[in-house]
């Protein structure tokens, strides 16, 4: 797994298992792997994934069955997209606003090139 | 685990004392990263704590067992990978049957899955003297992680090994690393191990000068580009312009970057000292 450089090791392992969800790879009720595996895997500290877990957790996105492991919750595909929308509205989209006022792009060129977008 | 307790160590009485006072507590469940310069002292503090050294003042203690009384219930249950080592012209199969023995915890079957990880084949029969340096490491290394001992120290690890080797050996700790075991891995090769760490010490001049876990450095410094306003405790340029370590803002969390930590305490160890000492 290859790291950004900006972002805390455990919250980028988040991201990855909330574009697995978002993908279908990992599926709502399904079996996340365990801490062990997953560190093995992406050769990253336990405690780490650990923290990522807690995390996942916290927000509801995974849930533990006693003595069985984690699991994907119901809908946590829902929480996700939420949450990346609160993220994007509040982290890059300042920034890619401040961006377009620099560059003099107005919102009727800004609607444009974003239909066009998504025509593609 | 493995308490040091007030070490006092020179090679030689003119050059003074390489280690003075020295203390530090290990706890099992961690992997610990020991990075210091050139010359800090890391390896002679590794002997020291496997019993190899005997120092002038102090102990080292593993499990309430002073190191240096060498009684086999210790050193059966550490192992130590030094940077340098010969092995003798045998196969691996006759190392194993020679040296397995000492290791109560010892299991083949591990040893097969961890040369597996090194793609080093299965073919036990091969001799320790026809393989490359990197080769005769791997085989070590997966002897050394077979072993199970509770305390493994490795001596920069890294070195010598090729670039996949290094992903390999990053797997082949995470796999082995269990809460009643404990790593430490001495090195330069920062960038190599940064993400397998629970924890990190930084020692110079016979000094800890920083020894806390990953998760504490988080919290306290950022590693990101400057801002105006700024106060970093280190800047280092870069095509993208200056990066820093600054203290960190209240939930504001990067990726730890090793080597500007090692460089900020080593440049500004007082400014580290008080970030690393005031309460959250």
């Amino acid at each position: 797994m290859n790291f950004k450089d900006n972002k805390a090791i455990y919250l980028q392992i988040a991201d990855r298992i909330g574009d697995q969800i978002l993908a279908g790879s990992l599926t709502p009720e399904g079996k996340v792997p365990s801490v062990r595996e997953l560190a093995a895997e992406i050769e990253v500290n336990a405690n780490t994934v650990a923290r990522t877990y807690d995390h996942l957790q916290q927000n509801g996105i995974i849930y533990t069955k006693r003595g069985l492991g984690y699991f994907v919750s119901p809908d946590a595909q829902e929480k996700i997209v939420a949450s990346r929308r609160d993220q994007l509205m509040q982290g890059e989209m300042d920034y890619f606003m401040g961006q377009l006022k620099a560059v003099g792009i107005t919102p009727a060129e800004l609607q444009e090139l974003y239909s066009n977008y998504l025509d593609k | 685990m493995l308490s040091i307790n007030n070490l006092s160590f020179s090679y030689n009485k003119r050059n003074g004392n390489l280690f003075d006072d020295f203390s530090l507590e290990l706890n099992a469940g961690n992997v610990y990263g020991l990075l210091g310069k050139n010359g800090a002292g890391k390896s002679t503090l590794i002997y020291l704590m496997t019993g190899l050294l005997t120092p002038q003042d102090g102990e080292v203690l593993m499990n309430g067992d002073n190191v240096r009384r060498r009684l086999p219930r210790t050193l059966s249950d550490v192992f130590l990978v030094p940077e340098e080592f010969e092995l003798p012209k045998m196969s691996i199969k006759k190392y194993v049957s020679i040296n397995a023995p000492f290791y109560p915890h010892f299991s083949m079957e591990d040893m097969q899955r961890y040369l597996d990880i090194f793609e080093m084949g299965t073919d036990l029969d091969v001799k320790l003297n026809a393989l490359s340096m990197g080769q005769r490491k791997k085989v070590f290394m997966a002897f050394a992680f077979a072993t199970n001992t509770s305390v493994l120290i490795m001596d920069e690890p890294t070195n010598g090994l090729d670039i996949p080797s290094k992903s390999q050996f990053r797997k082949l700790v995470t796999t082995c690393m269990n809460k009643d075991r404990l790593m430490l891995i001495s090195t330069h090769q920062v960038r190599d191990i940064s993400e397998i760490l629970d924890h990190v010490t930084i020692i110079d001049h016979s000094q800890v000068l920083l020894n806390t876990s990953m998760a504490d450095v988080t919290s306290r410094v950022a590693f990101r580009p400057l801002h105006e306003g700024d106060q970093p405790i280190f800047v280092q340029q870069s095509p993208y312009g200056a990066l820093g370590a600054v203290p960190a803002q209240p939930g504001e969390e990067t990726k730890v970057d090793l080597e500007m930590l090692f460089n900020a305490t080593l440049l500004n160890p007082e400014a580290i000292h008080n970030l690393f000492t005031t309460s959250k």
